[in-house]
């Protein structure tokens, strides 16, 4: 089954995507990301949705729902204001999650 | 270690020992679920983190040419040329199964017929940095979706993993000694129970052979 790919963010940083097939929700105000996130994510027609490091941020407690279901998957990605390293913090967390201590990026 | 509240007796016994069998037959099991959930999770998490650094760092080099593509247009110039996508991608979903962990399987579609369509305006009006960017992007892509399928299946299987290592603690440092405790309990008390009969019955006798034959009197 064919699904779309969303990508939300600030206008600034996530027009680009819009070049490559993605559908575009731009969200300049984080704090109403997770109502945004909610009307995204409720009718299973995305698999993927990016999502610029500040939304990420700003909507940790509704990404929690999808968590535990295989779609949609949310990724953070950076935007145009730079990396605060917010995807290796996540990668480095599930090996924690699922080792016990981070062995990946300790070093 | 804390035993449970059961009855001593025989048959009580059997069935902790059956139950004990099948605990520890279901902690192997479950080790051996965990140690290769961890192997496949270690090497989908060093390649979710190749293509993290990857992806981190070409993007922050696309940005780097939308803002440069920015200073030479006019804002509205740039919108209104990105506006008009004329290939629209899509995934495929599927699903794989890894040790009982359904992760997703994204392939990419990409709807557009030829190669220069990737570029949804026309070339007179715009900087050639815009060109590099939506290039760059496009060439992203498969990362891009390769990333978002491995980043779930790292966290799904994450969560299965903490998942079993926890069951099989629990089995290993609980559920296992106190069966084994409480075994351990009743065969002491059905020993004790039948040591304690033997010298009643010892002494029962005794008494006996003592009201019949009089030995004391004849000493």
């Amino acid at each position: 089954m064919a699904k779309s790919i969303a990508i939300i963010g600030d206008s600034e940083s996530i027009k680009g995507f819009g070049a490559v097939g993605m559908d575009l929700f731009i969200c300049d105000d984080p704090p109403s990301s997770p109502q945004l996130l909610k009307q995204i994510a409720e009718n299973d027609y995305y698999a993927i949705i990016y999502m610029t490091e500040e939304i990420f941020e700003a909507s940790s407690k509704e990404r929690e729902k999808y968590t535990e279901r295989a779609i949609p998957a949310i990724i953070p990605l950076p935007g145009v204001r730079g990396n605060t390293g917010i995807g290796q913090r996540r990668l480095s967390s599930f090996v924690e999650q699922a080792v016990g201590s981070d062995i990946l990026f300790k070093n | 270690m804390d035993i449970m509240n059961v009855n001593p007796t025989r048959m009580q016994m059997t069935k902790l020992k059956k139950q004990l069998i099948t605990a520890k037959r279901g902690h192997k099991m479950l080790k051996d679920k965990r140690d290769e959930l961890m192997r496949q999770f270690i090497e989908l998490v060093q390649e979710n983190k190749r293509l993290r650094e990857k992806v981190d760092a070409e993007l922050s080099q696309c940005s780097a040419h939308f803002v440069n593509a920015g200073a030479v247009m006019s804002s509205k110039a740039l919108n209104s040329s990105l506006m008009s996508s004329k290939q629209q991608t899509g995934v495929d979903v599927g699903s794989k199964n890894i040790m009982s962990v359904d992760v997703p399987v994204f392939s990419g579609v990409s709807e557009s017929p030829n190669k220069s369509d990737i570029f949804p305006y026309g070339f007179s009006f715009t900087s050639f940095e815009l060109d590099d960017a939506v290039s760059a992007l496009n060439d992203l892509m498969p990362d891009l979706i390769k990333l978002a399928e491995t980043e779930k299946s790292c966290e799904l299987m994450a969560a299965e993993i903490e998942r079993t290592r926890r069951r099989v603690n629990s089995l290993e440092h609980v559920m296992i000694p106190r069966y084994e405790a409480t075994i351990k309990y009743i065969a002491m008390k059905l020993e004790e129970n039948d040591r304690s009969s033997r010298t009643r019955l010892m002494k029962v006798k005794d008494m006996l052979l003592e009201k019949a034959h009089h030995y004391s009197e004849k000493q």
